[in-house]
């Protein structure tokens, strides 16, 4: 029975996570081809309302969806508007934009606040959903969470297996070289740009349709959750699967601080329900940890054939940002 | 592939960069295009390449006018071009590099690309692991991977810019091994370079460039006297030693050493006297970088003195050595040396610290024009630092020297340069040696060292020899020590000495 409970607490972990995955893939596909978008917290919440209120009018969750993915396609044109074609700083534009994004949606989401409206259901997988403890934990999920799991195989094939994915690379490494390859550096850059945000924006309909359903304006529990996606897709160094790892970890740590608050009643509340972010960054620090230069140095004295394995090992898990990120491209 | 090339013209704002080339290159022959920084062969090769596109003149390839609009329609067009800093992808391994822009299905076959890499490198007796980082290679192994990649893409014309630049002897010697078994396959090759040496080697016709014209051409067997007046319409004067008897010791190092990352010198003595320039000759991190720059105070010695003058310094900071009158000239102008985005007038103003909280830029102004005159610095100075050629850089560098210095440490001082800018930072040096300064220099460039040293510090994996006369060394024994031969009867002399 216990075993039961912590199941469904894990395939909830599964499920909050889902919006998590989906802004970090967005924001890893543009970061790739060199374009950092700030506006990811702002984005989540107008994507979140619009999402909402589209689906409340037309009663129709599919178009709730697709409006939460067009606004978040349309916040990433605006950025790939300013930073591309006018060259402005990625970085500024990305806050102004943020900040925007976020009034917005408090202010156009007046209307609908604290309405009911449409929800996702679960959707059982045939069969599947009856193997234990896997059946309980994969297969008895929402379509969004389902999707959550192709997105993150299917970008992690995209990036390094298939040769758009390569050229996605290299404009985001080198857009110079791209450029000699045959690459139109700018018109990809907005190309992923705008797909990375319409991902990302899916975030926003997935909270308000489903893992938080309804749109509750400030008191929504989604403002801060767009910057931890930033920081989740930087600890990922960029790759789809280890970013999914840092979302899943964080889903975890949270759930585990509810869960944990009743057992430990001398532990003030407050402590674990920020000790996710700390203990957050430790874990991804400690991934990460092939990338100091002290590890190099402590790494020669070990005998070679060990030191070459641990080398290969700590390179793999080695995540160096995009070279060209956040600096505009010229012919030049 | 045969290229001629018909009356190019490209002017940039008032500089005519190519006024009115023509050229006919044969196939399977090893084309040498040589001049000094800016005389024009680097805006031809971009032309060539696809980069910008000529204001006038023709393109001729087997017979056919082609206009090639971008690099991706050049090696579509079979024209491929290395670039002196490959454009690679250094993060990025070897395999997915080779691939990357190469077209076809939406899942490459990287069993099959694998394979045809392998292949290649076979050909060319390249060793290089297709699953390894490109960003693990050496330049010059770098070099290896754009030309198989470029082969592969389909290169039947190969542009190459200052290749020699950067990569060591024996990479070069591969290289040229290459090229010649290429244009025996029957490529065009073009080899642009400044050295004179390189392309009296390898190229079976030259033609030089001076100021946007071709000037003249020349074939085997090359007589260096006139490619050099061609290059700069005169003969050049080789400064050579000057013997200035040298003063009271600088510079005295006592017993030094030093640790770096992988790297361990013991015990180095040597003394820099007014006057005297010392090379620091041996392969790329011997340890030379590191004696350098503890020097400037740059690096602290585990063990040992460093004495400036009669003052002892051991484990003072860079800062109280400049106090003392040493500056030091790093390898990465641009990086270390210099600040991109800032003018040349700003560069006055920041080094001379010209006094105030607000700036006078009238003063300034007046300084940067004058230093920019008395240094012949192809600028002015509002320009930004960037914009000025690797020659030009350097000159500045000079030019932002304090006026009393005793003792200057210079890294790679005329890498990449030509020959009249290497003469000319030479000739201003030697002026600085007269005024009583002492020069400790690294280069990798053997003649340099010898040239004008007068003693030279071979370095060997971090063995360091004592200071040697330049006069009694040939290039045949420092290229020996700098290899790691010769040492046994060094020592064995040191003692008979000592």
């Amino acid at each position: 029975m216990t075993l039961e409970i912590a199941l469904v607490g894990l395939a909830g972990v599964l499920t909050s996570a889902a919006p998590i995955l989906f802004g970090v893939i967005g924001e890893t596909i543009s970061e790739r081809a060199g374009v950092t978008n700030l506006s990811m917290n702002g984005k989540i919440l107008l994507c979140a309302m619009g999402g909402f209120a589209v689906a409340l009018a037309t009663r129709s969750i599919l178009l709730g969806f697709l409006a939460g993915a067009a606004i978040g396609g349309l916040v990433a044109l605006l950025l790939a508007f300013a930073s591309i074609t006018l060259r402005q700083s990625q970085v500024a534009v990305g806050f102004v934009l943020t900040l925007l994004c976020r009034d917005l949606s408090y202010f156009l989401g007046n209307p609908v606040m604290g309405t009911t409206g449409p929800s996702l259901s679960m959707l059982s997988i045939p069969f599947f959903q009856d193997i234990p403890v896997l059946g309980l934990l994969f297969f008895r999920q929402d379509v969004m969470t389902y999707l959550s799991f192709i997105l993150v195989a299917a970008a992690w094939v995209f990036i390094f297996r298939t040769r758009p994915g390569l050229m996605l690379r290299g404009i985001g490494e080198r857009p110079a070289a791209a450029y000699v390859r045959g690459a139109n550096v700018n018109r990809l850059r907005y190309l992923y740009t705008v797909a990375g945000g319409a991902i990302a924006g899916l975030a926003g309909p997935i909270y308000s349709l489903s893992v938080k359903a309804g749109w509750k304006g400030t008191i929504s529990g989604l403002d801060g959750i767009g910057w931890i996606v930033l920081a989740i897709t930087i600890f990922g160094g960029w790759n789809p699967f280890r970013a999914a790892f840092g979302a899943y970890l964080f889903s975890l740590l949270q759930w585990l601080g509810l869960v944990l608050q009743p057992a430990l009643p001398g532990v003030p509340s407050q402590v674990l329900q920020v000790a996710p972010f700390p203990l957050m960054i430790l874990t991804l620090l400690f991934v990460n940890i092939g990338n100091a230069e002290w590890v190099e140095r402590s790494l020669s004295r070990l005998p070679e054939p060990v030191r070459r394995r641990v080398a290969r090992a700590l390179r793999a898990l080695k995540a160096t940002p995009p070279a060209a990120l956040g600096t505009p491209f010229t012919k030049e | 592939m045969q290229i001629e090339l018909r009356d190019i013209r490209k002017t940039f704002g008032s500089v005519r960069a190519n006024a009115g080339i023509s050229l006919l290159i044969p196939p399977a022959s090893i084309q040498g295009i040589l001049g000094e920084n800016g005389a024009g062969k680097s805006t031809l090769m971009k032309i060539l390449s696809g980069f910008i596109l000529p204001d006038s003149g023709d393109i001729i390839m087997d017979g056919s006018r082609v206009v090639i609009h971008s690099p991706a329609d050049a090696i579509r067009r079979g024209v491929g071009m290395l670039h002196q800093d490959p454009l690679d992808f250094p993060p990025l391994k070897i395999l997915d590099d080779f691939i990357l822009g190469r077209r076809g299905a939406v899942f490459p076959d990287r069993r099959k690309a694998a394979r045809e890499f392998r292949q290649l490198a076979a050909q060319f007796d390249f060793d290089l692991d297709s699953e390894a980082y490109v960003d693990t290679l050496t330049v010059g192994e770098r070099q290896q991977l754009e030309i198989l990649r470029l082969l592969w893409f389909g290169a039947g014309v190969l542009i190459l810019d200052e290749p020699t630049t950067g990569i060591s002897q024996p990479q070069k010697e591969k290289l040229f091994a290459t090229l010649r078994k290429l244009a025996d396959q029957g490529m065009t090759i073009i080899f642009v370079s400044h050295k004179l040496e390189d392309v009296e080697l390898l190229c079976s016709r030259v033609a030089v460039f001076r100021q946007g014209e071709l000037v003249g051409s020349a074939e085997p067997p090359y007589e260096t006297k006139s490619l050099v007046r061609m290059m700069f319409s005169r003969d050049l004067a080789f400064t050579g030693r000057t013997s200035v008897p040298p003063g009271g010791p600088i510079l005295s190092l006592r017993g030094v050493s030093l640790e770096a990352l992988r790297l361990q010198i013991r015990d180095v003595s040597f003394e820099a006297r007014a006057g005297e320039v010392i090379g620091l000759a041996g392969m790329e991190g011997s340890g030379q970088s590191v004696l350098l720059s503890a020097c400037a105070g740059l690096a602290q010695p585990v063990s040992g003195r460093v004495r400036l003058g009669e003052n002892d310094v051991t484990g003072l900071s860079y800062h109280a050595f400049m106090k003392r009158g040493v500056a030091y000239l790093p390898a990465a102008r641009l990086e270390q040396g210099l600040v991109a985005g800032l003018s040349l007038a700003d560069h006055f103003i920041l080094s001379e610290g010209v006094g105030g909280i607000f700036i006078d830029r009238g003063r300034a102004q007046d300084l940067a024009s004058d230093r920019i005159r008395t240094y012949n610095i192809k600028g002015a100075p509002s320009h930004q630092v960037e914009s000025l050629s690797g020659g030009n850089q350097q000159r500045m560098l000079l030019a932002l020297l304090k006026e009393s210095l005793s003792l200057i440490l210079l890294e790679h001082p005329t890498r990449g340069l030509d020959i009249e800018s290497t003469l000319y930072i030479w000739s201003k040096l030697r002026e600085r040696c007269a005024q009583g300064a002492a020069i400790v220099f690294i280069s990798a460039d053997l003649d340099e060292v010898l040239q004008y040293s007068d003693r030279v510090l071979v370095f060997f994996s971090g063995r360091v020899s004592p200071p040697l006369p330049a006069e009694g060394l040939s290039v045949e024994k420092l290229g020996g020590l700098i290899g790691g031969k010769g040492w046994d009867v060094l020592a064995s002399a040191a003692v008979a000495h000592g």
